[in-house]
């Protein structure tokens, strides 16, 4: 019993100084910039104010950046819950010269570190003309070689007797996969939707080299160049910080099941 | 896998024809997505940026990219003569090799303290919390901790202050820059681990434990002689998995020092990003294909050790 008290107490510890970041911060940035700075700190705003998130919005021109990481994600996750499950169900599903080459090739991509192909992506892109647009930000990663993964794992386990049923009765390939495999995918798919929502919401290498003009930068890449031109603005950086962390944090609250699940089927197979 | 595929029974029937390889082009449909975007933009980019780091190739010749000089391996010479690479692969080194241990070993505590008899519902608690800086955005994160180390309106340097401790410029002293981001890190990443070992530990069979206490092992016994070995397959991922995104650790500095001071917090992928917007392509090509190969390298290795022993 005593030895469970000691654990709670460690456990409690450890998760006030893992959330501490966020609390101060978030709590920080309705503090007006003045009490933000002041010694001694005070925790919770004397003086609680917006004018750090309106300022964000006039002078960062954050509404745009917001509007452009929505675009952004939204396209990709419904790219890649089309893509990934169509070819991890021909992965899992159908048989074909050099399957296993290919599922190999899907795990290099996976290992590839976007630094080592940024420059001839850059150069290739530019070379299609699609430097600063949305159509450059995406097509690289409309269809991930992890959500391939999850999604072969996933349709894999599907039983055979359900296809093969199917296409006795003469349905074709598109047929079957439309309306049979991919209502049976619901659970993966909630899942990938918001790995890949996550993943493109945060990245920030990309974006930043191929959005070259303000009205085309995402949250992080706006966030990224406003920091390092007013370093010392803390106000308004912790409520840009703040506005690019939230909206993951309300889906993670709402939604954790789904992304553990996704972290654990990654993890362990 | 194959045993589901391969149903002698089911293949001859003249309705399957999905089945027979000769007659696969259904297949290839599915999967065009996949070779089209690897073939464009990632098998094809990895290997023009070999052939660029043999070039003298600048932003300028994006162009005509065909146009180019050739200069054999000069690139590779000037990278190991170039002071900062050294100082930014030295970085990189040392923040891989200080981070992995302390990112796994968070990782490992707090799975272990989450198996350890917790009610479900705190378990969930504290996992959620412990997870949650995994899944932000590391230039969100920056920013905070940056606001967090400020020597002056940082609230860290002030309490540290209430209790008579004169606190160091955190970010912008040579000796404290590169530490503040290996905690940083170890801090955001933790999460990942601890979800992967939880998940282990929950799938050890009982009986293993139940076995060691009839032979008398105590606390720490059953730790090292049951739950590490168990452990390994997941360990083993978490450290090739996570070396393998430290490796390229570039966010964290660009934000918090661009770098500095002199340089101390430069990694590796960060000197690769400064050469690119300088427009020194074929250079930053070959920096690129070093760290490829030694990321490459690195994996390739921790598989080798952890399937010895």
């Amino acid at each position: 019993m005593k030895r469970r008290t000691s654990t709670y107490v460690l456990l409690t510890a450890g998760l006030l100084v893992v959330i501490f970041p966020f609390v101060w911060t978030m709590l920080a940035s309705f503090k007006p910039e003045g009490e933000i700075r002041q010694n001694p700190p005070t925790l919770l705003p004397a003086e609680w104010t917006t004018s750090n998130y309106t300022g964000l919005f006039e002078r960062m021109n954050m509404g745009t950046a917001f509007l452009n990481s929505a675009i952004v994600a939204i396209a990709l996750v419904v790219a890649n819950l089309l893509l990934c499950s169509m070819v991890g169900y021909a992965f899992a599903k159908l048989r074909f010269r050099f399957r296993n080459t290919l599922f190999g090739l899907v795990m290099v991509q996976m290992m590839v570190p976007a630094i080592v192909v940024m420059v001839p992506q850059f150069v290739l892109i530019a070379k299609l003309g699609l430097v600063n647009t949305f159509l450059g930000i995406v097509l690289p990663f409309v269809v991930a070689p992890l959500g391939i993964f999850m999604m072969r794992q996933f349709i894999a386990d599907i039983p055979d007797e359900l296809i093969q049923a199917a296409r006795v009765d003469g349905a074709r390939e598109f047929r079957i996969f439309f309306s049979i495999v991919l209502p049976l995918c619901r659970p993966a798919l909630a899942t990938l939707g918001l790995i890949t929502f996550m993943t493109s919401w945060n990245n920030f290498l990309w974006p930043a080299v191929v959005a070259q003009s303000e009205d085309m930068y995402t949250l992080p890449v706006a966030l990224a160049i406003f920091s390092n031109a007013q370093a010392t603005q803390y106000g308004l950086l912790i409520a840009g910080a703040v506005v690019v962390v939230a909206p993951i944090l309300l889906l993670f609250l709402f939604l954790q099941r789904y992304f553990v699940q996704g972290i654990a089927s990654t993890g362990l197979k | 896998m194959a045993t589901t595929l391969e149903r002698p029974a089911l293949r001859e029937k003249p309705s399957l024809k999905i089945g027979k390889p000769g007659n696969s082009w259904v297949a290839w449909i599915f999967v065009l997505p996949f070779v089209v975007v690897f073939v464009v933009f990632w098998a094809g980019p990895l290997l023009a940026g070999l052939g660029m780091s043999f070039t003298d190739m600048r932003s300028t010749d994006v162009r005509d990219p065909l146009a180019v000089d050739v200069v054999g391996v000069e690139n590779y010479l000037r990278l190991f003569d170039d002071e900062l690479m050294r100082k930014a692969a030295l970085n990189t080194l040392i923040f891989v090799v200080t981070t992995l241990p302390l990112t796994i070993a968070l990782g490992l505590a707090a799975a272990v303290a989450l198996n350890s008899g917790i009610a479900r519902l705190p378990a969930a608690f504290f996992r959620l919390g412990y997870y949650t800086p995994y899944i932000t955005s590391i230039i969100g994160i920056a920013v905070a901790w940056r606001f967090l180390l400020d020597p002056d309106a940082g609230p860290v340097n002030q309490f540290l202050g209430a209790i008579g401790i004169d606190g160091p410029a955190w970010l912008s002293d040579e000796n404290t820059a590169l530490p503040v981001i290996i905690v940083m890190t170890a801090w955001r990443s933790f999460g990942f681990d601890m979800v992967v070992l939880l998940a282990a530990l929950q799938g050890i069979p009982k009986e293993l434990y139940e076995a060691a206490d009839i032979d008398g092992a105590g606390r720490w016994q059953r730790f090292r002689s049951v739950t590490v070995p168990m452990l390994k397959p997941a360990l083993l991922f978490c450290t090739v998995y996570s070396s393998i995104g430290f490796a390229q650790f570039m966010e964290e500095p660009l934000v918090m020092t661009r770098g500095g001071p002199a340089g101390a917090t430069t990694s590796a992928s960060l000197a690769i990003y400064n050469q690119f917007g300088a427009g020194a392509y074929g250079y930053a090509g070959a920096a690129a294909t070093v760290l490829f190969t030694v990321i490459v390298a690195l994996a390739l290795l921790q598989f080798r050790i952890g399937r010895r022993s």
